[in-house]
């Protein structure tokens, strides 16, 4: 059998994610897709965590890390350097959670974005606060326990559109992913590594602490978001909208809200409620997956 | 060659000698000609550097950090507000090592909204890890923003160079240029040994347990130490090649002086003028003026001052519900070294004018008492 992806691992065993972490996988990918002449940054997050305590790092790249707020500017600030030393061609990569991304880091992301500097960021996106115990973000979906947002008052409010965000700033490429995709997140880097300017990648990774669900079915779950419609996966290049995992036959949302705890205390209604939130939102993405 | 500048030009022009590599700056009253010019002069292409006109002061600091990190020479400069939001990113410049210079327009703290001069924008970031240089004249500005990167990454320090707003920063002032050639042979280019680097990867700033992080702040102490010998060091480097000299304080007529009149920034000058009126009047006046806070000098400060009677200490700022931040610091060097009695004075305050008369005034209040019967004695305010 021929492997669909690179042998060369950047990452390596010891580090310290949970059981079944979307997050890690997501990291191993990228890696295999953008290579040695990496360099990136983290806010505070999970992967704070999980590179290794000090001295020990999982990773084979330079990596700095930075506060929680910063990570666009921070990855502008390495680039600019870099183009200054003429060191042009290294690839330079801010790594996020939602919570660095849709919230406290939105400001430096929107700057980063409009002055289109030459970086990639990468959001990686378990839908809550994990590394501070999983408190609510921008990012968790509607229907959501957290321990902000506790079963009696559940989250009310819808996810917060970041791609509709980042694609308001114009960005040369951006695209959605799946750790359950793991050859279309490489495709997608390998594409998006020759493009000049703002490219933003945004990774559903589930958490089975965060989002009580079993280590073994993460990407059974990353699957199932993308078969649901409730996370479509697609690439927005030059402005033009393309689907890479299509989806005709859309599975229920249910499927994929069951086999996790923190949606246990949904009624039926609820879920009804949610069914027709992802079918509306998928309906507007095929109207521009349809556009010529 | 002279020049004719104002204070934030003389900034710029410091930067640009320096050949700084990277700039990251957001504008904020009384620092936009620095950033102005500047853009200028890398848009010209008079300086090869990387302007990121950043959407805020805390990226400007981000980026700086994050250029530093991949070894450029990184430059940004802001005033009051900008300075507070930065205020987390302070601490993470100097925890993570970086030779960062910044320049800081002393601008008081809102609200009340305000854009004049007062230092409790710089003083309250004391403890951030930054040494912090407090200039007098334009020509200081510009030398010290060259002497600022020798220091800091030697050391690996960032550095604040501090001017008052509008009595410096938009004061036109004589400046000697000095050459490029000149500048260069003083300051080798920036080679940073734990840069970014993709042949030798290494993580910085990970996770760290109580383990080892007392031994990540003892270095940064050293560091501090090791700061205040090459300041003084560079004193005379800087003089050998450029005859001007600009060590930890600067005394005048201090030496024969009963009472010393210690201030910083440009109240210093109208301290010097006063003390020359009031020595014509037959009174032994002397002034120490204040340049660099962190490191802070103790021993400087201890034989400037041994054989005072008096020590006035007139404070651009106040810690609230305690005393001036330069009398706290002239204070602690003295107990347990000297009985000398310490009278403080707030001033100036969101750029209220210190005048002459209110030096001689001050002067004369304190001539009338043995020692201070009031913790500080607030200058000139209305009630
Ligand atoms: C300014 C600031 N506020 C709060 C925190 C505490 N904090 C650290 S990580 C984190 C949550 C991170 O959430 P997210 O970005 O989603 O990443 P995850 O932990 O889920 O991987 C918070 C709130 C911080 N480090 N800095
Ligand atoms: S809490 Fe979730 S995101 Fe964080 S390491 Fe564990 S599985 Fe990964
Ligand atoms: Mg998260």
């Amino acid at each position: 059998m021929k492997p669909t992806l690179p042998l060369e691992e950047l990452m390596s065993p010891g580090h310290l994610a949970c059981q079944g972490c979307g997050a890690g996988i997501a990291m191993r990918v990228t890696l295999k897709a953008l290579g040695q002449d990496t360099i990136f940054t983290f806010p505070a997050c999970c992967w704070t965590v999980i590179d290794g305590p000090f001295p020990y790092s999982c990773l084979e790249v330079p990596l700095l890390h930075m506060a929680f707020e910063a990570t666009a500017a921070t990855a502008s600030g390495i680039k600019a350097a870099m183009d200054a030393l003429g060191k042009s061609k290294t690839t330079i990569c801010g790594w996020a959670g939602d919570g660095g991304t849709f919230d406290i880091g939105l400001q430096a992301l929107s700057g980063a974005a409009e002055r289109n500097d030459d970086i990639f960021y990468f959001c990686y996106d378990n839908e809550a606060y994990m590394n501070t115990g999983i408190q609510r973000s921008g990012a968790t979906p509607y229907g959501a326990w957290t321990t902000t947002t506790p079963v009696k008052h559940f989250k009310k409010e819808a996810k917060k559109s970041i791609d509709d965000i980042v694609a308001a700033h114009k960005v040369p490429y951006q695209a959605t992913a799946s750790v359950a995709y793991p050859e279309d997140l490489f495709k997608k880097l390998v594409k998006a590594k020759d493009i000049r300017g703002f490219k933003f990648i945004h990774i559903i990774s589930p958490c089975p602490p965060g989002w009580k669900a079993r280590p073994e079915d993460t990407v059974k779950l990353a699957r199932l978001a993308v078969q649901t419609g409730i996370y479509p996966i697609y690439e927005v290049d030059g402005g033009k909208y393309v689907q890479t995992m299509k989806t005709p036959n859309r599975k229920p949302v249910l499927d994929y809200l069951k086999l996790q705890g923190r949606f246990k205390h949904l009624k039926e209604s609820d879920v009804a409620d949610i069914q027709k939130m992802v079918d509306t939102r998928y309906a507007e993405l095929e109207k521009r997956f349809s556009e010529k | 060659m002279k020049k004719v500048m104002m204070g934030n030009h003389a900034i710029s022009h410091g930067a640009t000698l320096a050949r700084v590599q990277v700039i990251a700056a957001y504008p904020i009253t009384p620092q936009t000609q620095v950033v102005e010019l500047l853009s200028e002069i890398v848009a010209d292409g008079k300086l090869k550097a990387e302007f990121i006109k950043v959407e805020s002061e805390h990226s400007a600091m981000a980026a700086c950090i994050g250029a530093s990190s991949a070894g450029a020479r990184a430059f940004t400069a802001t005033s009051a507000q900008g300075l507070a939001l930065m205020h987390e990113l302070l601490h993470w410049a100097a925890g993570a090592r970086l030779p960062i210079v910044m320049a800081d327009i002393n601008r008081a703290m809102a609200p009340p909204w305000t854009i004049w001069t007062d230092q409790n924008d710089s003083l309250s970031q004391r403890d951030t890890g930054w040494m912090q240089i407090y200039c007098q004249s334009n020509q200081e500005v510009l030398d010290s923003v060259i002497m600022a990167y020798k220091v800091a990454e030697k050391v690996l320090m960032p550095i604040m160079i501090v001017l008052d707003a509008f009595s410096l920063s938009h004061t036109y002032e004589i400046v000697d240029l000095p050459d490029q050639a000149l500048v260069d042979k003083y300051l080798p280019p920036f080679d940073y040994k734990y840069k970014l680097d993709v042949k030798n990867p290494h993580t910085y700033g990970g996770l760290t347990t109580p383990d080892w992080y007392m031994e990540f702040r003892v270095k940064m102490h050293e560091a501090m130490d090791q700061a205040l010998v090459e300041i003084k060091k560079e004193a005379g480097e800087f003089e050998k090649i450029f005859g001007r000299r600009y060590d930890t304080v600067d005394p005048y007529l201090v030496e024969d002086a009963e009472t010393v009149l210690v201030t910083s920034g440009t109240a210093a000058s109208t301290a010097r003028f006063t003390v020359d009126q009031l020595r014509a009047q037959g009174k032994k006046v002397g002034n120490l003026r204040m340049r660099v806070l962190r490191p802070f000098p103790f021993a400087d400060v201890r034989e400037q001052l041994k054989n005072a009677k008096k020590v006035i200490v007139i404070d651009r700022n106040i810690s609230y519900g305690y005393h001036g931040i330069w009398a706290q610091e002239v204070k602690s060097a003295l107990y347990g070294h000297s009985k000398v009695p310490v009278f403080n004075f707030i001033a100036g305050l969101g750029g209220r004018d210190i005048f002459p008369e209110t030096i001689a005034d001050i002067v004369a209040l304190v001539d009338k008492k043995k020692k201070p019967d009031q913790e500080l004695y607030w200058v000139e305010v209305k009630r």
